[in-house]
Formats: structure tokens, sequence, C-alpha cells
């Protein structure tokens, strides 16, 4: 399949779908496989180069478009990993809602006791008949208030090595027994939630992989998260250190010498970064993404921490008012829609979601560099059995 | 385009690699520094003649490869990542861009031939954005005096080229004065040249910027080849290293130092691969690629011999241990065509983000 094959499959799809009605659009799109031409033919893809997207996207710019912040997990994570280890029902079932963004997506991962370390989760799921029944307490659950499904990783095994009991599984959100809370973030506003599992009731249908083999499943879409965090194209001087040369550019009176080096330091680093990742893209687009992908979501965090206290401290008077605090829900990250302050304080965590700053130096030390790891402590007691 | 190597990129670089394996060994190249001929015109017979390296960027109906900045950019990494002392970057690129600027064409037949060599007797540390220090006059008599400072191949060159105001002269090797100088740099040494009365022919216009810029772009891959050599080579020494019975490179104190070094390398390959690329194509952002470049290549290539010497402890202080000449080739490329500070200048002007007012 070519460019040119792809192309005209675009355009043929365009000239015979009214791209007015949004939902029925974005559906026969799927259908068409123009919804990721990498995956396979009748799951929304051509089984052709994952480069040829960009040959899509340009025949059908100015057609109704996903909305890739709510559905960000689903997108970057949910979806290669129920591509990769997903029975062909499941497939099936999840890829072609998830695409259409009618279902949203979450990530139940972490929980109060394993975040970096998540392998020592503690949320049981125990196996009855035909179901689990899962129980325990996820936090920092983003959007897990829109979603209808989320991934969850818990623990059927308490007496192996922590790594080794682990499951995981497609969580239906409307389940009884999954409540949502709000959790108000240093912005004002709740992105992220804590999630308590009680009693609920899970179809092994909902399993993905092999019972045991959650903590592999859990790699596919970690490795997947930090692409998608670090991955997406940007024009040069485009994303967060355009909106600082902005302001620079329009704003005169509030340039210093100072400042000024600092600001074409940073430019500097932005274009390099965005070099490196359209590099790898070129790269990806041949095979499946690599630890390498690490590497740019630890540039893109140091980066957007800080252009956005560049930009606060650049704006002086104005950079001591505040948007707007208060608690309210909010649908995804807005960098390009919020004030210089709230850029500011979410950058924040930018180095924290996804994998630590921390953490992604260890992988790129380790697998990148093959730097032997550090004495472990863990890895051969029974998860029962650590300190906690 | 593409940031990533082609297949004809990395043959040539295969065979750049192996003979510079073979030829070009760290003890042989430091024990080469102290001698009296501190570059290794043999070295470079070989690769002009055998590889055709210093026909690169001539066009084939002179003789050349007719190839482009990009190859010529695979050719600097791995001359950079052997500190090779021979004379690519100021006769195979400086010179003869210099020359096919100012439209010469017999000079750069012989050049290509790899028989001749030539300098652009500037200073090494000249910028691409000011102008060049005026201490060369031309006489009544159209004859050349003056000297000047800091010219990188001058002592291995048959032909000087001389920038005059915006004129290119051409004077033979044998009307100057061309005294070496200790240097900083051990594997790139620079000297002083002098002219008296030489006589010297004007071969067409020099344009300083252009010739410069191009320079100063495509020494950002040689800087990178030297990053990834303190890289790789300190890599092995943590892992082999140990102290506290565990290898040094299992400390998670030196794993992130070790996590960001690559991830400057990594982007390093990124901005030198596009300004050799856009370089290539002649793009009108061409210039700024070579400054983001410059820029970032220069420091990074630094930033990692200075840690690489940090890393290898007290040998890493040591004479004997080759690591010191790679600080060297990094701190004198810091300078060379450009500092960090004056590129990123550049890219103020170039990318819109003037200073105060
Ligand atoms: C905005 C945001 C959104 C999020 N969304 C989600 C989501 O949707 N779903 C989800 O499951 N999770 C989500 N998270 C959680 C996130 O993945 C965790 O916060 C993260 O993995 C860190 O875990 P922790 O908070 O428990 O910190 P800890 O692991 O307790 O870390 C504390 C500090 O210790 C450091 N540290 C820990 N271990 C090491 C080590 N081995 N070496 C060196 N330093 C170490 C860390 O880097 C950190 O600085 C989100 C977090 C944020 C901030």
């Amino acid at each position: 399949m070519t460019g040119d094959d792809v192309a005209s499959l675009a355009r043929e799809f365009l000239a015979s779908h009214d791209p007015g009605d949004r939902q029925a659009f974005l559906r026969a799109r799927f259908d068409a496989g123009l919804a990721w031409v990498h995956f396979p033919e009748g799951l929304g893809g051509l089984g052709a180069p994952r480069e040829l997207q960009q040959v899509v996207e340009r025949e059908l710019a100015g057609t109704p478009q996903l909305d890739t912040g709510v559905q960000g997990i689903g997108l970057g994570m949910a979806a290669p990993t129920i591509l990769a280890f997903g029975t062909e029902e499941q497939k099936k079932r999840f890829l072609r809602p998830l695409w259409t963004g009618e279902e949203i997506w979450c990530q139940l991962f972490s929980e109060p006791g394993a975040g970096s370390d998540l392998a020592t989760l503690a949320t049981r799921a125990v196996r009855d008949g035909d179901e689990w029944v899962v129980d325990g307490q996820k936090v920092w659950t983003s959007g897990a208030h829109h979603a209808r499904w989320a991934i969850l990783v818990a623990r059927t095994d308490v007496d192996v090595p922590k790594h080794r009991g682990l499951t995981y599984f497609v969580c239906d959100m409307h389940a009884p027994g999954v409540e949502v809370r709000p959790l108000r973030q240093i912005t004002g506003e709740a992105e992220f939630n804590e999630v308590f599992l009680t009693g609920v009731r899970l179809g092994d249908d909902l399993r993905l992989g092999e019972v045991g083999d959650g903590w592999r499943v859990a790699q596919m879409t970690l490795m997947n998260e930090r692409v998608a965090i670090g991955g997406a194209p940007v024009r040069r001087g485009g994303g967060m250190v355009g909106l600082v040369t902005e302001t620079w550019r329009s704003r005169p009176e509030l340039r210093t010498h100072d400042l000024h080096q600092r600001l074409l330091r940073l430019w500097v680093e932005s274009e390099v970064t965005r070099l490196a990742g359209q590099r790898l893209r070129e790269q990806l687009s041949a095979g499946q993404p690599g630890p390498e992908g690490s590497g740019m979501k630890l540039s893109f965090a140091s980066l957007n921490q800080a252009l956005s206290g560049l930009d606060v401290e650049l704006r002086g008077e104005e950079g001591l008012e505040y948007d707007d605090w208060s608690f309210r829900r909010s649908d995804s990250v807005d960098f390009f829609g919020r004030g210089a302050g709230y850029r500011y304080l979410r950058a924040k965590g930018n180095s924290i979601e996804g994998g630590t700053s921390e953490i992604l130096r260890n992988i790129v030390a380790e697998r990148v560099l093959g730097l032997p790891s550090e004495p472990r402590v863990d890895k051969d007691v029974p998860w029962k059995d650590l300190p906690r | 385009m593409t940031l990533l190597y082609t297949e004809v990129e990395e043959e040539l670089r295969a065979s750049v690699r192996d003979l510079l394996a073979d030829r070009c060994a760290p003890d042989a190249v430091l024990k080469r520094a102290e001698s009296a001929a501190p570059y290794d015109l043999e070295l470079w017979k070989t690769l002009a003649h055998q590889i055709g390296v210093a026909g690169l960027l001539v066009p084939e109906e002179y003789g050349g490869a007719g190839a482009t900045a990009r190859e010529a950019a695979v050719v600097l990494e791995e001359l950079g990542r052997a500190v090779a002392p021979v004379p690519f970057l100021t006769s195979a690129v400086l010179a003869t861009k210099a020359l096919l600027v100012a439209g010469e064409e017999d000079l750069l037949q012989e050049l290509a031939a790899g028989d001749v060599t030539a300098a652009l007797v500037v200073p090494l540390a000249a910028s691409p954005y000011r102008p060049l220090p005026e201490t060369v006059a031309v006489g009544a008599d159209g004859t050349l005096s003056g000297e000047v400072r800091a010219v990188a191949g001058a002592e291995i060159a048959d032909v000087l080229l001389v920038p005059v105001g915006s004129a290119l002269y051409r004077v033979a090797a044998e009307h100057a004065r061309v005294e070496v100088v200790p240097s900083l740099d051990l594997t790139r040494p620079i000297a002083t040249v002098g002219f008296d009365g030489a006589p010297g022919k004007v071969i067409g216009h020099f344009e300083r910027e252009r010739v410069l810029s191009f320079g100063a772009g495509l020494l950002a891959s040689e800087q990178l080849g030297v990053g990834q050599w303190c890289l790789d080579t300190t890599l092995a020494y943590i892992k082999e290293r140990h102290q506290f019975a565990r290898p040094v490179g299992s400390f998670q104190a030196i794993k992130h130092r070790m996590a960001d070094l690559w991830l400057d390398v990594v982007r390093a390959r990124a901005a030198a691969r596009n300004a050799a690329d856009l370089l290539a194509a002649g793009s009108e952002d061409a210039g700024l690629a070579a400054a983001v470049a410059a820029s970032w290549c220069s420091e990074v290539a630094l930033h990692v011999a200075e840690e690489g010497v940090q890393l290898h402890g007290g040998i890493g202080m040591t004479w004997e241990h080759p690591v010191h000449l790679y600080l060297k080739r990094a701190k004198a490329s810091e300078i060379a065509l450009g500092t960090p500070g004056a590129h990123r200048e550049a890219v103020a002007a170039l990318a819109d983000l003037p200073g105060p007012v």
C-alpha cells in the first residue's frame, strides 16, 4: 500500500460521506480503515505503514476530528494494548467506539501505596467462577469522571513476587461498586480522581492477557504512554515555546537581557527536541516504540516547566495574577486557553505523570544504556511479605 | 528530507570508520600529537585517494564526488569520533566551500584529486556573524602583508586562501610564514600565518557568512562524533570499574547523569542531521539550522567530554588516557566558527526574537 493508494481511498471516502454528521462520519471513517492506517483491516486500519497516517490526515483535514484531549489515554495507551493483547472479540468490541470517542477510557494504575513502584499495587482481583471480584483504591485517575471503561491492573496472586502476581483487566466504570471522587490539584481544578473499587464484578472476558501476565501487558501501555506524552509533532517555534515568544514579540517593554539569553537557550533546546521527536517518529514509523520514547518525555517535561516559568516571570505584574482557582471538573489539559500561571502549575505534573523524570532516567540508563540496576530487595520476596 | 542516514551514507561511514580503526587508534593519535608532524598526511592521502573524501563537496564536472553536506557531515562524525588529525574540515569543507562560492574551478579540481591541500586563512575563532579582523592588507604592488592568528590546517596546506575585504586571494604556501604555536587542541593545532609582500591572485568574492556558517553547521557533526565517543567510552568504563563492590555505573547519581548526557547527544544528532540536510538542499532555513546545531552541539560535545573526564576519575586526568584529546578538541571547537553564544545571537535575528529595546 502506497501513499497514493491511501490518498485515493481517503478522497473516495470523503466523496461518499457527509462530514455534517460527526458521529456517523467518524464511524464510517473507522469502518473504511482510515482511523489508524497501521491497524489491521477490520479494526480501523489498512495494515499500512504508520507514516501513511499523515496522508489521511491531510486529505481529511477540515472534517470532524477526534477530541484527543479527552480521549488521550484511550488512543495513546488503551488502544495499542488492546491491539497487542486483546482477543478478537475484545478488539471488535472496544476499538471502534474508543476511536470515535463514543466511549472514553481512563487508566486505573496508580494507588496511594504504589506510584513509581507500580508493581507493588494492592488492589485485589479474586476469581469467582466466570467473574473477578475487584477491591481496592486507585488514585490520580485522570478523566475517570468521563470514562466508560478503564484499563486496570490488579493483584491476583499475593504469594509470588510482586511483578508476577498481576493481571490486566478492562474495568467497566459503570459497574456497581465503582465510585469516582474528584481530587483537586494545584491548579485549582480537578482533572484527576480517586477511584474506589468495592466488590466490583468483572467478567473474565474483560481480562486482557493471561492471568499473572499483567506486568508485561502494562509495560506495553507505559511505553506507549511515554511516546504519547512526548511524541506529538509540533511546528518549528510552536507549542509551549510559541506561547512565550508571542508575548516576547508583542511586549517589547517586558524584555531584559537576562530573559533574552534564557529565552534563546530554551528556543534552541525546544528546536533540537522537536527535531529529535521528528527523527524518533521517522524511526518509529518502521517499527514499534522503544525505550527511546522515554527520552522525549523527559525533555518535554523539563522544557515545559522552564518555558512556562519564564513566561510568568516575563509578564511581571500580570504574572502575579491567576485566571481561575475555582474547583471544577476539567475535560483536558488546556495549555493554550488558560493563563500563564495555570500553565506553570500544570506543567509541574509533566515530570510526575506517566512516570516521573527520575524513573525515566532510570529506564534510559538501564534499558537504553545498559547500566546495571541498583541492588534490589524486593525482587524475589512474595508480595505479601514486602515492607509497606 | 530525512533526519535518518541513508544506505549510501552508512556505507561511507563504514569505510571511513574501518580505515580510522586501522590507522588512527587513540594511542597513535596521542603519539603523533607530540611529534613534529601532528597532522597525519599519510592518513589524509589514503582517505582522499581510497574513499574520495577530499572531493566530496566538489561537483563531478571538476573531478569531485558531487556529494553534499549530508555526506560530508557523516565523514565529520567519524573524524570527530577518532579526533583524527586530518585537514578535512579545513581543506575539504572550509577552503572548498570558499572556492565553490567564489566560483573558482582549477584549484577545486586539484583539491578533489587529493594531491593538493588548502586552508582558508581566517582565525579558527572567526564568527560567521562578525567582520573578520582586518590584519592583512594589499599593497600598491598587489602583494599581501600582515598576519593572521590561530589558523587551523595552515602548516600542511599547499595553497592559502586569504580573504582581504570581500576578495579572496590565493597565495602559494611557500610565500607565507607559517608558525605553529602550541595549541590547546592537540589534534587540530593552529598556526600564525604571516605575509611579507607575498604575491597573491584574486580568485573571486569571499562571502564570509555563507562560508563560515556552512562550516559551523558541519562542524556540529564533528562535535556530535566527539560527544558520541566520550559517551560510549565513559559508558563502557563505568560498567567495568568497580568501587564499593559494585560497578560505579550502578550508582543512581551516575546513571542519571548518563541518561541526561545520552538525551543531549540524541538531540545533537537530530540537530546536526537537520543542519546537514538543509545545507545540502541550500534551503533558506539553512542558516538558522546551522546556528541551532552549532550552538547545541558545541555545548553538548564539551559537556560530555567534561563529564567523561570526571567519571573516569584519576585515570581521566592522565596524559595516557585519550579522553583529554577529546576534551581539548571539544573546548577548542566551542570557540571555532562562532561560540554557542554567537550562534544564539544569530538565532535571535533569524527566528525573530529581538533583544531588549
Ligand atoms: C497530573 C497527573 C495525572 C495522572 N494521571 C494518572 C492516571 O490517569 N492514571 C494513573 O494510574 N496514574 C496517574 N497519575 C499518577 C502518576 O503516574 C504517579 O503520580 C507517578 O507514577 C508517581 O508516583 P507517586 O505519585 O506515587 O510518587 P512516588 O513514586 O512516591 O515518588 C515520590 C518521589 O520519589 C521519586 N522516586 C520514586 N522512586 C524512585 C527511584 N527508584 N529512584 C529515584 N527516585 C525515585 C519520584 O521520582 C518522586 O520524585 C497522574 C499523576 C499526575 C501528576
